[in-house]
C-alpha cells in the first residue's frame, strides 16, 4: 500500500517535558524538525507534575550535586546506573537555570532566588538530615514547565503535528530506524514521517493499572513501538506506587505536602511512619512509604468507616501556606472528595504513578539493544528520553522530583547529541518497505470484520489483573496465574473488535491502538516481575523479601518474542568514586 | 456500601461530517451510581464504553489540569473531568464549545484559539543576557503572576465571550489576552512597551466589553477580564510616558 511521505531531519514523538526540551534544543539549529503529538502539547501528562524539579542549587541550605547523586543511587536501591545518575545530578543546576531563563515562573525566596522545598529521600551530606533541593512553582511545576517550553517552541517556530498518532517505527534493512508511520486523528490520513533521526518521548504507561495517577493518554505508545520493532524494554518490573493518591480516585496529592510539613496518620491517629522509618519518617522514599501504608491497612489500622485508607494531615500548616504553596492539591481534594485540607486531613492510598523501566538508552539518549549473543549496540537513528526511556537514573525506585529533572536533562542531551550528529555523519537511511507494511498490518488487523472479542472488557480485565497481582506487594503464588491470565487476554486482543470504523476523529480506533501498547507493557511487566526473585526498590516480594545483590544486581531486558536478557549495572561514574552498595534503612517488624 | 441508583439523561450533540446531516441531539440514559468515578467525564466514558463507541470527545489528565475536555454543560462552559455529577440536575445537555468550528460531536477545531494565543507572543522576552545562575525576582513580583500563569488553555473563557463570537479573527479573546498580560506582569520581561503597542488597535483588545463571562466560567478560577483591565491601565501608563 502506498502512503504519503513527509521528510524531516529529525522527528520527535511526544510533546511533554522531554519532547519539548529536545525540540527546543533542535529549534536553535536550522534543521527541519517536527514534533508529533497525539494531543495538543499542553495536554501532555507532564502538566500533572506538582511538586517540583530537583537540583542542588543550595538556595536554602548547603547542597552539592554529589549529595544529590548519593541520594539518587541509594534511592534506586543500587539498580540505577551511576554514570547516568552522575550526569543527571551534575547537569541539574544548569538545566534548571535554563528553565528559569526561558521564563518558568518558579516560586521565590525572599532574596529573589528560586524557592526550594524538602522532598522524600533527598538528604544533606550523604544520608544526613532532609535537605531542600526541590525547585518549585507552587504545586504546579509540571504545568509551568510544559507551558514555558511550549511557548518558547512557538517562538522558535517548531513545527507541531498536534493530534497525530504514531503507530509504528519503520526500520531500515540494517536494523536502524528510518522514521514512523503516523495517523492524523482528525482526518484518518496516514503518513510515513521519514527522518534521519527519531526521538521517542512518549511518556509512561500507568494506565495498565486500575488505580493510577496517570492521564488517560499514558498508554506506553513508544514502548509498544519498540517491542514490535524487535528492540528490548528494560527493568519493566519496577513501577512506582505513589503513597498519596486521592483515596478512591487515584489522582496525585504531591509529596510536596509532606515536604512542607504535612504527615500521615493511621485510623488511631498515630504517626505510623515513625515506626517504619525512624530517621526520615514521612519523608522517606516512596517505595518505603507505600509499603508502610499497605502494612498499616493490613494490620487493621486504616482510617474511615471501612478502615480502608490513611489520612494525610496538613491543616496544621495554616491557610496561608496552603494557599501559597499547595493551592493545586487543595483544588483536587475539594473537587474530588469535597474535603478542604485547610480544615481536615485528606484520605489517601498508594496509586500507580511512575514507570522506572523503559527503553534502554545511553547517556546521549541513544536507544541501545542487545543481539542474541548478548552483544550490545546502539540503534542507528533512534533516541528515547523521559519516562519512556530507562537510562537508568531511577533504578528500582525513583526519588520525587527526579522525574522532571530526568525529562529536562535527557531531553536536552538527546537534542545536543542529535544537533552534532545532524551536522556530520548522520545519513538519511533507506527504509525497509516490508517494515512499513508491518505497521499497516496492525491497522488492518483492527479493521477485520470477523473479529468478535470485546476490547473494553479485555482492557478492564487487564487492569484488574495488574492491580491485584502486580501491585505494591507480590509473590509467585499470585503472579503466576496473573501472567497466565494476561497471556490469555493478549490472545483475545488479537481478535478484538473495532466498534467504530469512521474516519473523522475516531477516538475509539486510537484507544484500540493504545490498548495494543498497554497489553504489551502489562505482559512485559508480568514476565519481568515473575522472573526477578528478590525484593528491590518498588519490586517487593513476600516470597523473596530481601535484596539479592549476588544474583540480581542487574537490569533485565524483555523482547516481544519472549527472549530475556540482562545488562550489568554501571558502577563507574566519571568524576567521583563509585558509591558502594549498602542496605537501605527500612523496618517492617 | 452501594450508592442509591440515579438515572441521569445526557442529551449530547452528535455530528458526523461524513453523514451530510446537520448536528442533532441524542439522548443517553445512564445509572450513574453504577459507574466508576463521580465526574461528568466518568459518565461520558461509561456511555462510550457501554452504549455508543462512536461518541467522540477529548480527554487527557482527568483532573482539571490539561484543559482537553472543555464543553458546554447545560449552557455553561466547563471541564467535564472536574464537574461533579451530583451538582448537575438529572437532565444534562452537552454541546461542543460555542464559537469554534465543530469537527464532530463534542470536538471543536482548536486552531483558531491557538492562533490567537500565538499573536500575543506568549513567551518571555528579555534583551539582556542571562546571568550564570537564576534571574532574581522578589516574591512580591512573582506574586503578580498568580492568577495568570495557571491558565490551562481549555478555551472555556474565549468560547463563552460574545465579543469573540462577533470578531473571532480580530478580537484576541480572553485567554490570549490573559496570557499576554502574564508576560507584561513578569518583572523579567523587557518587551512591555511592544506588547502593549501591539494591542492598541480597535479590535485586538478593545472589543472586550467587560461582559465577564470569561471570569464566570474559568474552571481554574482566573479572571481574564481583570487582566484585560490591567493591560488597559498599562496602555494609559505607556501613553503618558
Amino acid at each position: 500500500m502506498a502512503i504519503n511521505q513527509k521528510e524531516f531531519d529529525a522527528i520527535i514523538i511526544g510533546a511533554g517535558g522531554a519532547g519539548l526540551r529536545a525540540a527546543l534544543q533542535l529549534a536553535q539549529s536550522n534543521y527541519k524538525v517536527a514534533v508529533i503529538s497525539k494531543v495538543y502539547p499542553t495536554r501532555s501528562h507532564t502538566v500533572s507534575a506538582q511538586g517540583g524539579i530537583a537540583a542542588a542549587l543550595g538556595n536554602v541550605v548547603e547542597d552539592h550535586w554529589e549529595w544529590h547523586m548519593y541520594d539518587t543511587v541509594n534511592g534506586s536501591d543500587y539498580l540505577g546506573d551511576q554514570d547516568a545518575i552522575e550526569y543527571m545530578c551534575q547537569n541539574a543546576p544548569a538545566s534548571v537555570y535554563e528553565l528559569e531563563h526561558i521564563g518558568l515562573p518558579f516560586s521565590r525566596l525572599d532574596n529573589g532566588k528560586i524557592y526550594q522545598r524538602a522532598f522524600g529521600g533527598h538528604t544533606q551530606n550523604y544520608g544526613g538530615e532532609p535537605t531542600r533541593r526541590t525547585c518549585s512553582a507552587a504545586d504546579r511545576t509540571g504545568h509551568a514547565m510544559v507551558h514555558t517550553m511550549f511557548q518558547k517552541n512557538l517562538e522558535a517556530k517548531t513545527h507541531f503535528y498536534s493530534e497525530w498518532y504514531a503507530i509504528d517505527l519503520v526500520k531500515t534493512a540494517e536494523g536502524g530506524v528510518a522514521g514512523v508511520v503516523a495517523m492524523c486523528i482528525e482526518t484518518g490520513e496516514l503518513v510515513f514521517f521519514k527522518a534521519r533521526a527519531t526521538v521517542l518521548a512518549t511518556g509512561g504507561a500507568g494506565r495498565i493499572y486500575l488505580t493510577t495517577s496517570n492521564a488517560y493518554i499514558n498508554s506506553g505508545d513508544g514502548l509498544g513501538m519498540i517491542l514490535r520493532a524487535g528492540f528490548p524494554l528494560q527493568d519493566m518490573e519496577f513501577w512506582q506506587f505513589h503513597p498519596t493518591g486521592l483515596a478512591g480516585v487515584g489522582c496525585l496529592i504531591s509529596e510536596g505536602v509532606r515536604g512542607e510539613g504535612g504527615y500521615l496518620l493511621n485510623g488511631k491517629g498515630e504517626r505510623f511512619m515513625e515506626r517504619y522509618s525512624p530517621h526520615l519518617k514521612d519523608l522517606d522514599c516512596r517505595d518505603v512509604v507505600s509499603r508502610s501504608i499497605i502494612m498499616e491497612l493490613m494490620a487493621g489500622n486504616g482510617a474511615g468507616p471501612d478502615k480502608d485508607y490513611i489520612l494525610l494531615k496538613l491543616d496544621h500548616l495554616g491557610a496561608d501556606l496552603i494557599h501559597q504553596r499547595l493551592p493545586g492539591i487543595r483544588d483536587l481534594s475539594m473537587s474530588f472528595l469535597n474535603i478542604d485540607p485547610i480544615k481536615e486531613p485528606i484520605p489517601v492510598l498508594p496509586t500507580c504513578h511512575y514507570m522506572m523501566g523503559g527503553i534502554p538508552t545511553n547517556l546521549h539518549a541513544q536507544v541501545v539493544t542487545q543481539d542474541a549473543a548478548g552483544q550490545e549496540r546502539v540503534v542507528p537513528g533512534l533516541y528515547a528520553a523521559g519516562e519512556c526511556a530507562c537510562v537508568s537514573v531511577h533504578g528500582a525506585n525513583r526519588l520525587g522530583t527526579n522525574s522532571l529533572l530526568d525529562l529536562i536533562v535527557f531531553g536536552r542531551a538527546a537534542g545536543m547529541h542529535l544537533q552534532e550528529r545532524l551536522k556530520s555523519d548522520l545519513p538519511a537511511m533507506a527504509h525497509d518497505p516490508a517494515d512499513l507494511e508491518r505497521a499497516l498490518a496492525r491497522l488492518a488487523r483492527w479493521e477485520n470484520p470477523a473479529n468478535t472479542e470485546d476490547p473494553t472488557a479485555i482492557r478492564r480485565e487487564m487492569r484488574e489483573v495488574m492491580q491485584a497481582q502486580f501491585g505494591v506487594f507480590r509473590d509467585e503464588k499470585h503472579m503466576r496465574p496473573g501472567l497466565e491470565k494476561l497471556q490469555a487476554l493478549n490472545q483475545r486482543l488479537q481478535r478484538a473488535q473495532l466498534k467504530d470504523r469512521s474516519q473523522i476523529f475516531n477516538t475509539t480506533r486510537i484507544e484500540m491502538l493504545e490498548l495494543d501498547n498497554l497489553m504489551d507493557v502489562a505482559v512485559a511487566t508480568a514476565v519481568c516481575a515473575t522472573q526477578r526473585q528478590e525484593s528491590r526498590g518498588a519490586h517487593s516480594r513476600y516470597d523473596y523479601p530481601h535484596r539479592d545483590d549476588q544474583n540480581w544486581l542487574k537490569h533485565s531486558l524483555y523482547f516481544l518474542d519472549g527472549r530475556l536478557g540482562f545488562r550489568p549495572v554501571n558502577q563507574t561514574p566519571k568524576y567521583v568514586p563509585p558509591f558502594r552498595i549498602k542496605e537501605r534503612e527500612e523496618t517492617y517488624e | 456500601m452501594s450508592k442509591p441508583s440515579r438515572n441521569m439523561t445526557f442529551s449530547i450533540c452528535r455530528f458526523d461530517p461524513d453523514s451530510g446531516k446537520p448536528p442533532q441531539m441524542q439522548e443517553f440514559v445512564l445509572d450513574v451510581s453504577k459507574i466508576k468515578g463521580a465526574m461528568l467525564l466518568n459518565a461520558l466514558e461509561a456511555i462510550k464504553e457501554s452504549q455508543d463507541p462512536t461518541l467522540k470527545f477529548r480527554r487527557s489528565c482527568g483532573e482539571g489540569v490539561c484543559g482537553s475536555d472543555g464543553m458546554n454543560i447545560n449552557g455553561k462552559n466547563g471541564l467535564a473531568c472536574i464537574t461533579q455529577l451530583h451538582q448537575l440536575p438529572d437532565r444534562v445537555v452537552l454541546q461542543p464549545l460555542p464559537g469554534f468550528p465543530i469537527i464532530c460531536d463534542l470536538i471543536v477545531d482548536m486552531k483558531p484559539f491557538f492562533d490567537q494565543y500565538e499573536k500575543v507572543k506568549p513567551y518571555l522576552q528579555n534583551k539582556n543576557p542571562p546571568p550564570p545562575t537564576e534571574r532574581l525576582q522578589s516574591p512580591q513580583d512573582r506574586a503578580k503572576l498568580d492568577g495568570l500563569y495557571e491558565c490551562i488553555l481549555c478555551a472555556c473563557c474565549t468560547s463563552s465571550c460574545p465579543s469573540y463570537w462577533w470578531n473571532p479573527e480580530q478580537f484576541l479573546g480572553p485567554a490570549a489576552l490573559l496570557n499576554g498580560y502574564r508576560f507584561i506582569a513578569d518583572s523579567r520581561d523587557t518587551a512591555t512597551a511592544e506588547r502593549v503597542k501591539r494591542l492598541e488597535d480597535r479590535y485586538s483588545l478593545m472589543r472586550c466589553r467587560t461582559i465577564m463571562n470569561c471570569a464566570d466560567v474559568c474552571p481554574k478560577g482566573l479572571n481574564p477580564s481583570e487582566a484585560i483591565a490591567k493591560i488597559r491601565r498599562e496602555m494609559l501608563r505607556e501613553s503618558l510616558d
